[in-house]
């Protein structure tokens, strides 16, 4: 277990004091992907390289399963740094190393025997699906598979814990998905605690268990995916969450779709977890007699289930036919807008 | 082919030998100290695996110091410690004291912005990884380091044949010391232009073999 108790990081540049982590107090679950979301500049980064100790806080504590590792010795820093996997946006492999070598480089820190350090790199290799590209430079290979090789070499020594800071952020949507793919399959496989960091909600989305929302050096809001996402109470969640949809354009559909159908009523549903799979907007449809349309959808999946959201079109009707259509609506458990 | 008769083969061979020989046995003082030096102000910078402003700062002034001083003055300022040191300030081994002196400050800024290019991104990630410093030096940053490295020993080595050449005149002997004496005080043209292309040779072949081994280890 990861235990964050008031993390306060500030950093002085040219006289200007500049708070990248304000009391920050947070407890990570062994076994489970935490997500850390949040815009560019909140602190996001400074929190997880907390973490591992690249960075020191200025105060708090930081405990991981009951060691306070802000009062370790170097060299025992270094020894408990070897069980805390992290990857990287820009991968940050060495250039001059094969994919072999690479993986085998945190091997050679932890003074692992050159035999057994080969046997951990093949089976390091199959893990992450690179066969036969071991004796490649990582130049010659694509971001997926530089950032593979990041994976393996997180993994090489056991990790009980896998950092990863903005990881799919360099990687087109379907290297993404294969990538995020992978981290799943490694948290499930090999029960590995992985504490993700990003700026995309898809990501949180599709694999995290809990995730927080960082603003302004602050954790604002946190909580099961599934809470977030039916119940955001911050502004800064409120805009991740309704971001989700067709991918950030949420605010331009709306407008859209009101200067397409000026009359009557746009409706936004969001739908998650065992509702998305029930007939529900058929069920009410029935006991409507007005036409309902569907004019923008995006269903997704995540590590709750699918998840989506709708927009319909409803006219020719009155004002209480609409006020009952959305309380039909939410009573079946479905989060009804009304723009 | 009569012009050839004029020159004196076994002479021009012993001083190619000569000029090699300064340059071959300075280069492995200069790699030395130019690497450790660049080291050491590489750690110690602002930001560095060893921070510290005294330190660098000191290394620092010294090494622009030394930069600054021409090649034929430092011959002449240090020729009580040449003397120390081989006994003699004539021939091609007390030439190599002044050129060791000379290039190593320049080398030494060449590693230095090899190390500067070696991504911080990578070096971070080796400390995220339990590395020592000292791995961090031996292991991520000369093997990333070298391709730049070795160019910066091809560089040096050019200029230093330039200098091996100016000390030849002043008696390191060596293909400067020809030139200058045979080709230049007794009006042997052919000699001087013999001694001439020898040394342009030299420097193509110490840029081709640098360029090659470069192109060989980086795998950027
Ligand atoms: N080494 C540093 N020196 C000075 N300021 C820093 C340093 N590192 C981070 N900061 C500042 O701290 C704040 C938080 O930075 P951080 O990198 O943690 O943000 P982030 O949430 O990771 O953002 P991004 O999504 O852009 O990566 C920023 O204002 C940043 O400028
Ligand atoms: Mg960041």
């Amino acid at each position: 277990m990861i235990q964050l108790k008031d993390i306060i990081k500030i950093f002085t540049t040219k006289g200007e004091d500049i708070h990248a982590v304000r009391n920050v107090t947070l407890d990570i679950n062994d076994g489970e992907i935490f997500g850390i979301i949040g815009y560019s500049g909140a602190g996001k980064s400074t929190l997880v390289r907390i973490i591992n100790q690249l960075e020191k806080q200025d105060s708090g504590e930081v405990i991981i399963n009951g060691t306070d590792i802000g009062k370790l010795k170097d060299s025992e820093l270094r020894k408990e740094r070897q069980k805390i996997g992290m990857i990287f946006q820009h991968f940050n492999l060495l250039w001059s190393r094969t994919v072999e070598e690479n993986i085998a480089f945190p091997l050679e820190i932890a003074k692992v025997g050159k035999e057994e350090r080969q046997k951990r790199v093949d089976e390091l290799i199959k893990l992450v699906g690179l066969e036969g590209r071991g004796k490649a430079y990582p130049s010659e290979l694509s971001g997926g598979q530089k950032q593979r090789i990041g994976i393996a070499r997180a993994l090489a020594n056991n990790p009980e814990i896998l950092l990863c800071d903005e990881a799919t952020s360099a990687l087109d949507p379907d290297t993404t998905e294969s990538i995020l793919d992978l981290l799943k399959r490694i948290n499930k496989e090999l029960g590995i605690t992985i504490v993700m960091i990003t700026h995309q909600m898809e990501v949180v989305q599709k694999i995290c268990h809990r995730i927080a929302v960082m603003s302004d050096g602050r954790i604002v809001e946190e909580g099961t995916v599934k809470d977030i996402f039916e119940n955001p109470k911050h502004e800064v969640t409120k805009r991740f969450v309704t971001n989700v949809d067709s991918n950030g354009k949420i605010e331009k559909i709306q407008k859209e779709l009101k200067e397409l159908y000026p009359f009557g009523q746009i409706v936004r549903l969001s739908f998650t977890g065992e509702i998305s799979k029930k007939p529900i907007l058929d069920t009410v449809l029935k006991k409507v007699n007005f036409p309902v349309s569907i004019v923008n959808a995006n269903i997704g999946h995540s590590q709750i289930g699918p998840m989506g959201v709708m927009y319909v079109h409803i006219s020719n009707g009155t004002e209480s036919e609409y006020q009952e259509f959305v309380k039909l609506l939410r009573d079946e458990g479905v989060i009804v807008e009304v723009l | 082919m009569s012009w050839l008769t004029n020159i004196n083969w076994e002479q021009i061979y012993e001083a190619l030998v000569e000029t090699i020989y300064m340059t071959g046995v300075s280069m492995i003082f200069i790699v030395v100290f130019g690497l450790l030096i660049g080291i050491l102000l590489y750690c110690t910078q602002t930001g560095g695996l060893y921070e510290n402003k005294y330190i660098s700062k000191v290394v620092d002034v010294t090494v622009n110091v030394l930069r600054a001083i021409p090649f034929i003055i430092m011959v002449f300022l240090i020729i009580p410690f040449t003397k120390f040191l081989c006994g003699t300030m004539l021939g091609a081994t007390a030439a190599i004291p002044s050129l060791v002196f000379t290039a190593s400050p320049f080398f030494a800024r060449l590693c230095v912005i090899a190390f500067n290019e070696v991504d911080k991104g990578t070096i971070e990630a080796s400390e995220a990884m339990g590395a020592s410093k000292f791995e961090i030096i031996t292991k991520v940053l000369l093997p990333e380091a070298l391709p730049a490295i070795v160019s910066g020993i091809s560089v040096t080595a050019v200029t230093l044949v330039g200098y091996t050449a100016m000390s030849g005149a002043i008696g390191a002997g060596g293909l400067g010391n020809v030139a200058y004496l045979y080709g230049f005080s007794r009006r042997n043209g052919t000699i001087l232009y013999m001694a001439t292309a020898m040394v342009v040779i030299i420097v193509f072949i110490l840029q081709g073999i640098g360029d090659y081994l470069v192109s060989k280890i980086d795998k950027r």
